[in-house]
């Protein structure tokens, strides 16, 4: 499916010229959908709400939306300022953005030999790394886990960024994505002299952009949510990512619900914003190559 | 080393040097192109993969004590632990559990919003915005929303005269609430797949049906669902895969209970390894469970190689 179809079909209007647009079962159609996403934001709109109130009206049986303690952002302000979420953020954002910026340019690469390069030991490196595939990470945790005390890797950002830094699905959906390149476009620069290296920087990477974006949209989102493997390897609370750290703060802070429901909603922000600029990247992302994670 | 071609064999002996010489700089670029994944790739992959096989017949534990080969030891213990047997069963429980919804209710959402209804943007950020969340946040949501005193859903239940319902700690209500917060969390990578299948539909197929008579719900079952089989079967595949690893959302909503009612495979390899500290045995259940996946995976390629007739 190219992505043109996708993207114009994302638009597409399903009711015809000829058809009423405000017919009946359309309009049941409309009120059940809305309903469903009402339902869907529900809980978002519950932990706002909540964020947003004293701790003693957020702890209270009240369904009201007219606390007696009023609004604020009094829980936004000590989550922020007394607790530990700042750094936690920052760890995440260091080791998600290594984690990308690894997988990306490593996949690209083999990507591309995969693709273009006809050398001895391909066929055996790619059948290993389609068989890896299947392999779920869950079940390396305890020889991963002594690896990295081995290594002296445990508690370090290198612990928790190598054994994420490298993805079998986006090596193949790369390479897949190389083959449709013309070769043409490639020989007539090797004729020039261009190197590989030189073919790959300026030919092939600039007409892989978009996909490229997808690519690391995936692996940055993946990277910024991931829990077991950061949980794992990092005691240390100065060096915790924001989901681990955060399940930390839920047993800490014990019944303070709106302090819990702040530093929930300051760390979902950063990928809602994420969503909002790369929206069609992402939906692209998903709907032509089926990948996604978790 | 420059030779006189003078004579046809010769030619080719040359050409044929020619492109060994080629093939063997092919090599070295394409070894100098994927070394970087391939190092990565050995290093946190295959060798804890071939480690964790070798700790699988060892006693080893934190100590390092008893670090010999103990032979099938550990597999025989898994095979004949109960509570190894228990968290299978509920992780297959809780992979029939949410891939049902997840497939079914993902695929009315996107027929719903592939109506052509106003408001298209919201209706898709809505069903996928909490795929986008972690775990952990995840989780917060929602067991403040199973809260049993002050939780959003008892509240209303209240207000409807409704007993309100221990949603975590009830051993046969909790793996329910689970597939619950796992429904609302995934369900948009589903619906975002079943929305651009949808679109994918050539519009003259409608047309033509339209013309021959037939109705929406004729339309539905005779056109969209047998041309969305591919996707559902993708859909299918990759729900049941992700649904047996499932740790995060049950760890740390029941951490298994109540009474173990909730432990997933995955949260006994952890704490056999990480609170038990028994790395064979851990490993041990790692592999069993991989003997698993591997068949699960077998049996839907077979299946949906046969389905699409090849």
């Amino acid at each position: 499916m190219s992505t043109h179809t996708l993207s114009r079909g994302l638009n597409r209007k399903a009711y015809k010229p000829g058809e009423n647009p405000w017919s009946v079962s359309r309009m049941i159609a409309l009120l059940i959908l809305a309903f469903l996403a009402a339902t869907w934001l529900v809980p978002f709109g519950w932990a706002v709400l909540t964020s947003l109130k004293s701790e003693a009206d957020a702890g209270a049986t009240n369904l009201s939306l007219s606390p007696p303690d009023g609004f604020s952002f009094d829980a936004y302000r000590k989550v922020l300022t007394a607790g530990e979420i700042p750094a936690w953020a920052w760890n995440s954002l260091i080791t998600s953005v290594a984690i990308t910026v690894i997988t990306v340019a490593t996949s690209a690469l083999a990507g591309y030999a995969f693709s273009r390069l006809d050398f001895r030991g391909r066929r055996w490196l790619y059948a290993a790394i389609i068989a890896a595939i299947i392999i779920p990470p869950q079940l390396l945790i305890v020889p991963l886990f002594r690896q990295m005390l081995a290594f002296d890797l445990v508690d370090t950002y290198w612990g928790i960024i190598l054994p994420q830094a490298f993805a079998p699905a986006m090596v193949l959906i790369l390479k897949r994505f190389f083959d449709q390149i013309p070769r043409e476009l490639e020989e007539a620069a090797r004729v020039d002299g261009a190197n590989r290296l030189r073919v790959f920087w300026s030919i092939v990477l600039p007409l892989s952009r978009p996909i490229l974006a997808a690519v690391a949209i995936f692996v940055f989102i993946g990277a910024w949510n991931n829990f077991l493997w950061p949980f794992i390897v990092t005691t240390d609370a100065g060096l915790m990512t924001l989901p681990v750290g955060l399940q930390t703060v839920k047993s800490a802070y014990g019944l303070q619900y709106a302090q819990n429901m702040a530093s929930a909603i300051l760390a979902a922000l950063p990928l809602v914003v994420v969503f909002l600029f790369f929206q069609r990247q992402i939906i692209k992302g998903i709907a032509t190559t089926g990948f996604g994670g978790q | 080393m420059p030779t006189a071609i003078d004579s046809p064999a010769a030619a080719t002996a040359v050409v044929a040097e020619g492109k060994l010489r080629a093939r063997r700089s092919e090599t070295l670029t394409g070894w100098a192109f994927a070394a970087p994944f391939a190092v990565l790739f050995v290093l946190f992959l295959v060798v804890p993969a071939i480690y964790g096989l070798y700790l699988s017949f060892t006693g080893e534990t934190l100590t390092g004590a008893n670090s010999d080969l103990v032979g099938f030891a550990n597999y025989t213990e898994a095979l004949t632990d109960p509570d190894m047997w228990r968290s299978l069963g509920n992780t297959l429980w809780f992979t029939f559990l949410s891939t049902v919804p997840l497939v079914v209710l993902s695929l009315a959402f996107a027929l719903l919003v592939n109506l052509g209804l106003p408001g298209r943007w919201l209706w898709r950020l809505s069903f996928f915005l909490p795929y986008l969340l972690a775990s952990t946040v995840v989780v917060l949501f929602w067991s403040w929303m199973y809260n049993p005193k002050i939780g959003l859903i008892n509240g209303v239940l209240a207000e409807l005269g409704i007993a309100p319902v221990a949603w975590l700690q009830d051993p046969k209500v909790a793996m329910f609430s689970v597939v619950i917060t796992t429904l609302w969390w995934t369900i948009g990578f589903n619906f975002l797949l079943y929305l651009a299948a949808l679109q994918n539909i050539p519009e003259q197929q409608f047309e033509a049906a339209a013309i021959d008579g037939a109705g929406k719900w004729r339309q539905l079952f005779a056109i969209v669902i047998p041309q969305l089989a591919p996707t559902t079967a993708l859909i299918l595949t990759l729900q049941v895969l992700a649904s047996l690893k499932v740790f995060d959302q049950i760890y740390m909503l029941t951490n298994g209970g109540p009474a173990g009612s909730t432990r997933s495979i995955v949260q006994y390899i952890y704490e056999s390894g990480f609170t038990g500290y028994r790395f064979g045995f851990s490993s041990a259940i790692s592999y069993l469970f991989f003997a698993i996946i591997v068949l699960v995976s077998l049996a839907q390629y077979r299946l949906l190689n046969r389905r699409s007739g090849r």
